[in-house]
């Protein structure tokens, strides 16, 4: 008989959105100001975007899992600090991988003290890493120290120094790339093969989808929590200690305060707010946007105080189109 | 003739043992004994609210048992966890399907599976091949790429269907598998069922469909205020005394017919060739005050497309619409209200009601605009009151017009609904399938309440693939197909079997 009109069409997918207005926004930028696309500058542009994009995996393994995390900051702070100080204390003359694994090891512990209380109490995910931020950050700053450590392992200033792709400008000077870089390619690998080819994987997605059916179906559900809290947490001690490295300080007060950006970059890359959707390209594309805007907001003059202003309204906008096409 | 001889245990695979169970103080389930046997169809039956659902869940691992003993194979255990169950060759149909929406068809359908094999890793292709074996002996297709959440809801139960096919089941429990499957699915279905049957599996399934249960069963299980009314070999029962053992009282012989629609006056609903993209096209027809049209066909053939155009949830492309002769623009579901056409959807949990709020609550809120005093003060007896009265009116079962509504049994949930559109006093009401899966008691209550507003002038589009229903209340009915009117049939001049082979021959 007749038959219907037409199919309706396949939707953009979101990443191509993000990587148009990438493109956009650079050439713009670039317009502008030449400066922009030396090579200094996108060196510089990459290293900024790897304590985020770090942050940003474990944020977006919590929000697929459909909950919210906003104790990472205070996790990596913790970590990062308690790892320099102590391995100046013992006078640690070796590698900074080591001091990488300590700082994961013991973000993933705290990660699994927010897992004890959404798993074993099943209380919401909010309050459970409002409340262990709070508890987090105080117990360093009352415990731990507050002072601001300048002397840092020798291990941290070698793995800082050390560039690729070495560029030696007219002037003299020399630019690279600084491997940290590498430290979030493989995060960001290891986070995208676990979500699209592990059981775990999918069973985070599942878990954000339908809780209730996750668990009829089968899935460990306690444990699931366990691995997305874990991850999330061993995640910031990463981009603490990477914080460190490059700041080539310890400071107990840095990070905390970058919560809005990151949750801000991981809803732009299209994480659902209510759970069970989110890709690890999405996240690296939103960390790279919200980025390349704060820098460029910077190369364009305009006051720090209106990034803020940005990022919130980047936010809003991100969460109400999320919230729109779920609706949808 | 009460075959009293004790049951051989070889082919009993499960047994449920005096079991009981309370939430909150209230009894759901008393010392309840099933004995579900390999081949064999059991269906169990009882009204709403009288425990099956809940005897289901002890089964899939989802609510322990207080007292009582589930026998499984040779094992014997005081609960089961959700695991377990399916370890165990248990595999359950649950009611409200239990998918992922956010995953898609093959994997939804895959995943399980893949637990069941104890699979660390997975390869997308896999899935899809897994999920397409088992969609192919369904014999349905559905895009397996897509994700669940986009999928109608009879989409939805077919997936959750083929879900519990790909595995080594030996149980195959089912919560009202047809709720929202048209006849030819439901055929398929039954096949499929029986197939299984004839392999050896038990199946335990909980209709309210009578005619469904005599079709299927072996052997029917009674639950009625949480205990076994009665048990028995099917050929032990007649539709009669089910219904009887159900409700534990005779049902009333004949039922009141539907009135005479009122001709030669300005039709209540006039549609004149309204169009949507690629739902709908070219739909003209007029309902007359008193009258009741009913909208069949099969998923996707446009009934649903049509009322939700009507309600202003879907954008009309072209075509015109007068409500009491007034031209009506659905722009919106407050423009409907306004023209005092009004719809209720086929998934009342998520769409008609505001479940965690008190049944007064629900009630009064197509009344809200009219309540509103000074500043828009409501008073708490504005709200008791006129609930109170509905309650009455429709005898909705709930303790308290406080109560919240995901507390009542699904056939009174549907009376709350029905109630507040009643209660606006509506012109036009659609009903998207009214009477899926409300027991028999219930139906038969609905029915006489929309006779009864009918006989007072409103008029009702009933959406439904209940052919008895359809034919029992109705004047008319339209044919959808396609988007489609393709055809206008008086339903005096039809019986389920000539409606059953229209919309097959479509």
């Amino acid at each position: 008989m007749n038959p219907p009109a037409h199919k309706p069409r396949a939707p953009v997918p979101h990443e191509l959105i993000l990587a148009a207005l990438i493109l956009g926004l650079a050439l713009f930028i670039g317009l502008l100001n030449p400066a922009f696309f030396s090579r200094a500058h996108l060196y510089d542009l990459i290293k900024g975007s790897t304590v985020m994009g770090l942050f940003a995996l474990g944020v977006l393994l919590v929000m697929i899992s459909g909950g919210i995390d906003i104790s990472f900051t205070s996790i990596a702070v913790f970590a990062m600090y308690v790892t320099s100080r102590g391995l100046v204390a013992v006078e640690y003359q070796g590698t900074v991988l080591v001091a990488f694994v300590i700082s994961a090891a013991i973000g993933l512990a705290l990660g699994g003290l927010n897992a004890l209380f959404v798993a074993g109490f099943g209380l919401p995910t909010l309050i459970v890493t409002l409340g262990t931020a709070g508890l987090i950050r105080g117990l360093l700053l009352a415990f731990i120290g507050t002072e601001i450590l300048n002397q840092l392992p020798a291990g941290y200033a070698r793995f800082s120094r050390l560039t690729w792709f070495e560029h030696t400008l007219p002037g003299g000077d020399t630019v690279g790339l600084s491997p940290i870089f590498l430290v979030f390619l493989l995060a960001a690998a290891a986070v995208a093969l676990l979500l699209r080819y592990t059981m775990v994987g999918r069973g985070i997605y599942a878990l954000g989808g339908n809780p209730s059916a996750a668990e009829r179906v089968g899935f460990n559900v306690p444990a699931l929590r366990l691995v997305v809290f874990g991850l999330a947490g061993g995640l910031a001690g990463l981009a603490g200690l990477a914080h460190a490295t490059m700041m080539r300080n310890a400071n107990p007060f840095d990070l905390v305060g970058m919560e809005l950006m990151v949750l801000a970059a991981v809803v732009l890359g299209g994480a659902g707010i209510f759970g069970g959707r989110g890709t690890v390209t999405g996240t690296i594309l939103g960390v790279l946007l919200l980025v390349l805007l704060n820098n460029s907001l910077i190369l364009l003059g305009i006051p720090t105080y209106w990034q803020r202003v940005f990022v919130g309204l980047i936010l809003l906008v991100a969460t109400g189109i999320s919230a729109h096409r779920e609706n949808a | 003739m009460q075959p009293a001889a004790p049951e051989p245990t070889p082919s009993a695979f499960a047994s449920l043992a005096r079991i009981s169970k309370s939430f909150g103080g209230v009894q759901a389930l008393r010392e309840v004994s099933l004995n579900l046997r390999r081949g064999e169809i059991h269906c169990l039956v009882g009204e709403n609210g009288c425990g099956k659902s809940t005897l289901i869940k002890i089964l899939a691992g989802v609510h322990s048992p207080d007292t009582g003993e589930i026998g499984i194979g040779n094992g014997r255990h005081a609960r089961l966890r959700p695991g377990d169950a399916m370890r165990l060759g248990i595999q359950v149909i649950f009611q409200d399907f239990s998918l992922f929406p956010n995953l898609t068809v093959a994997e939804n359908i895959a995943l399980p599976s893949h637990l069941e094999n104890r699979r660390r890793f997975i390869r997308p292709r896999h899935a899809i091949r897994i999920a397409a074996q088992t969609l192919d002996t369904l014999g349905v297709g559905l895009d397996l790429a897509r994700p669940v959440s986009t999928l109608s809801v009879a989409r939805q139960q077919l997936v959750a269907i083929a879900r519990a096919l790909p595995h080594a089941t030996r149980l195959l429990v089912m919560d009202e598998p047809t709720a929202a499957l048209t006849h030819r699915e439901i055929e398929r279905l039954f096949q499929i069922v029986r197939t299984l049957k004839n392999q050896g599996v038990g199946i335990l399934l909980v209709s309210h469909k009578i005619p469904e249960i005599f079709a299927l069963a072996d052997r029917i299980t009674v639950l009625r205020n949480g205990e076994v009314a009665r048990t028995g070999p099917a050929s032990e029962f007649t539709p009669v005394t089910l219904v009887e053992a159900m409700t534990g009282r005779t049902p009333s012989g004949r039922t009141v017919p539907t009135g005479p629609a009122r001709a030669h006056t300005t039709p209540r609903l006039r549609v004149d060739r309204l169009a949507c993209r690629d739902r709908l096209a070219d739909i003209t027809f007029e309902v007359q005050p008193g009258e009741i049209v009913g909208l069949t066909g099969r998923l996707g053939s446009g009934r649903t497309a049509l009322a939700q155009a009507l309600f202003g949830l879907l954008n009309i492309d072209h075509g015109r619409i007068w409500v009491n002769g007034k031209p009506l623009e659905p722009k919106h579901p407050q423009a409907a209200l306004a023209a005092s056409l009004a719809y209720v959807p086929e998934d009342r949990l998520r769409e008609g009601l505001f479940l965690a709020q008190p049944v007064g609550h629900n009630l009064i809120a197509g009344l809200l605009p009219s309540l509103g005093g000074r500043l828009g003060w409501i008073s708490p007896r504005q709200i008791r009151d006129p609930s109170t009265h509905w309650v009455q009116r429709l005898r909705i079962r709930t303790p308290d017009v406080a109560s919240p509504v995901d507390h009542l049994s699904g056939g009174n949930q549907q009376k709350v609904v029905l109630a507040r559109w009643l209660a606006c006093s509506v012109n036009v009401l659609i009903l998207n399938r009214p009477t899926a899966g409300v027991d028999v008691a219930a139906k038969a209550e609905i029915h006489q309440h929309l006779r009864e507003w009918t006989a007072r002038g409103m008029s009702i589009l009933l959406i439904s693939d209940d052919l008895p229903e359809l034919l029992e209340l109705s004047h008319r009915l339209l044919l959808f197909h396609d988007g489609r009117i393709v055809a206008e049939l008086p339903a005096d001049a039809l019986d389920a079997d000539a409606l059953t082979a229209r919309l097959e021959a479509l």
